[in-house]
């Protein structure tokens, strides 16, 4: 099952099996240059196309006509010449374009002439009291469920926070016959005003009519809160319950499961350990790298493709997908590129699968109070590290994300704060009065997936590594 | 917290939790497979020990971490099942050699 690269170089590594993947490893494949795609997972799709050759969910219309779009992007993949590994954890990248893959509990090495970065986007941190709570899962986490293993809740459930994502789960879960109790909507009510100038080029994207309707559909089953401002999870060792406050009311609902969601962010991690340049994005509130037009990154050959470039969904990912490995064939064959769609036609298909966009980013901004926790609630996950512990560290001198570091370990447990990051810069922004540019990020390093020493130290070494570390 | 949904029809998978039979199914992460399971599959932190169940099943949160076939901190939730996988809750840090 666990198969090694077949060659050590290749013109175009692809890393990510996601939308902007698929498409670029297919594209680069057929233009004829050797071409390896890297995935994290058991089979291709990424998130938004999660198992979409091997779903349990096979009535079309319970996953819609959007997740099987998928299907055709699997399928020119696998016409294509492209090599696919899946399983296939990528824990080093550097400006030398070498690349080192965890495959089967073994590394692998390959160099690429040039890098397509395809590694999507996460969830945005959702740091309330209570959220490591057994029962406080993600609102992708039960979507994964659903499409992989045809999972749905069945106990007492509330959805909470905003978003598209949290409305298409809603109607899905539904349709596959799961429970939903309450949706708590986090939206602030000024956000709708912000948004209206930006209407136009939403309503006349595909995204309303489709919006609409699935709001419909599941309000029309389900209790939906508007206008909630406060959100906590409590419970022993076990979630049992949810208050919030909405209208200035506060409630408590007994649940089993409270899924969470207020947007998705870039995965920084890989691009940021390669040396990639970041900036802080003022309106999606997150870290997104410096790109030209074709994804091109300030690190030479790496280019990024996809929600890692920054949000814009899944039909933008494919055409920047598109837009990326075009460049890597024009540099590479230009003679080859000429068979490939012209990048005005390429760059005509982005403006449009970005129509609307703004509109999105700015109604579904999330408020300060779940971005910027406060108290004992948990920041950083994994070292169990609380806002008020990060203040005290500011109080006495932590000045960002690194130094805070060495006073909490923040960030430096297994999911190298992937779970924490965004929510530290945002916090310790505002106790320093900086901007989150100013105050920046966790220094990534490799590996950028914990590997075991056992697997580093089985890593080939030539007679000049040896040396280099041998005494006498 | 989940049940499968009538139409999966997917051939089913025998592992074991803790030494005790779970009915997963071809496909299933070890993750999913736990949570479908509705058994206690909460591991417990290695820095303070509080229980944790998997959050974003997609391998970024690490709170799946698990043991599997003998093997400390999997992530659970990228690792499909296999027929007669060994799976321990991993209680705490990993253990040293395992």
């Amino acid at each position: 099952m666990s198969v090694a690269p077949k060659r050590e170089d290749y013109d175009v590594v692809v890393i990510g099996a996601g939308p902007a993947g698929l498409a670029a490893a297919a594209t680069s494949a057929e233009a004829g240059l050797s071409t390896l795609l890297l995935d994290e997972n058991a089979g291709p799709g990424g998130q938004v196309f999660r198992a979409i050759s091997s779903t349990p969910v096979t009535d079309r219309s319970q996953l819609g006509a959007d997740y099987w779009v998928g299907a055709e992007l699997v399928q020119s993949l696998r016409a294509s010449t492209a090599e696919v590994i899946h399983r296939a954890t990528v824990w080093s990248l550097d400006r030398n374009l070498d690349i080192a893959v965890s495959i089967g509990g073994a590394s692998a090495f390959v160099k690429a002439k040039r890098v397509i970065l395809a590694t999507g986007a996460l969830e945005r941190p959702f740091a309330i009291p209570g959220w490591t709570l057994p029962g406080v899962m993600t609102a992708g986490a039960a979507q994964t469920m659903l499409k992989s293993s045809g999972l749905v809740p069945d106990g007492r459930t509330a959805i909470a926070g905003q978003g598209p994502l949290l409305w298409l789960l809603a109607a899905q879960i539904l349709r596959l016959g799961g429970r939903i109790d309450r949706i708590l909507d986090t939206t602030e009510r000024g956000n709708y005003l912000a948004a209206l100038p930006h209407a136009f080029a939403f309503l006349t994207s595909p995204y309303f009519t489709k919006g609409l309707s699935m709001m419909r559909e599941v309000k029309a089953k389900v209790e939906v809160v508007s206008g909630v401002t406060e959100l906590a999870a409590a419970g022993e060792g076990q979630l049992a319950g949810v208050s919030y406050v909405a209208g200035g009311k506060r409630e408590t609902i007994a649940v089993d499961l409270l899924l969470l969601h207020q947007g998705v962010v870039p995965n920084v991690n890989l691009a940021m350990s390669a040396g990639i340049e970041h900036r802080w994005d003022d309106l999606q509130l997150c870290w997104s790298p410096v790109l030209d037009a074709n994804g091109s990154s300030s690190v030479a050959g790496i280019a990024i493709a996809g929600d890692g470039a920054g949000i814009g969904g899944a039909n933008a990912a494919v055409v920047r997908g598109r837009i990326a490995a075009r460049a890597a064939v024009e540099a590479l064959a230009p003679a080859a590129a000429a068979k490939l769609p012209a990048l005005a036609t390429l760059r005509r298909d982005l403006a449009k699968a970005e129509r609307g966009r703004v509109f999105l980013d700015t109604l579904f901004r999330p408020a300060p109070q779940f971005r910027i926790p406060s108290g004992d609630t948990i920041v950083c996950r994994c070292e169990e590290v609380t806002a008020n512990d990060v203040l005290e560290s500011v109080a006495i001198g932590a000045t960002g994300p690194n130094q805070l570091k060495a006073y909490r370990r923040t960030g430096m447990g297994p999911c190298q704060g992937r779970l924490c990051g965004l929510t530290v810069t945002e916090l310790m922004a505002q106790a320093r009065g900086k901007t989150p540019q100013e105050i920046g990020y966790y220094r990534l390093r490799a590996p950028v997936k914990p590997i075991t020493l056992a697997e580093l130290a089985a890593v080939p070494k030539t007679e000049e590594d040896v040396k280099a570390v041998v005494r006498g | 917290m989940f049940r499968r949904s009538e139409q999966d029809k997917r051939p089913p998978v025998q592992i074991f939790v803790d030494g005790v039979v779970v009915a997963a199914r071809e496909g299933d992460t070890v993750s999913a497979a736990l949570l479908a399971s509705g058994q206690d599959a909460r591991r417990s932190t290695a820095v303070s020990g509080a229980p944790r169940l998997p959050y974003c099943m997609m391998g970024v949160c690490f709170d799946c971490l698990v043991t599997i076939d003998g093997v400390g901190n999997r992530q659970g939730c990228l690792v499909p099942v296999a027929e007669g996988m060994q799976i321990e809750i991993q209680k705490g840090k990993r253990e040293i050699g395992r």
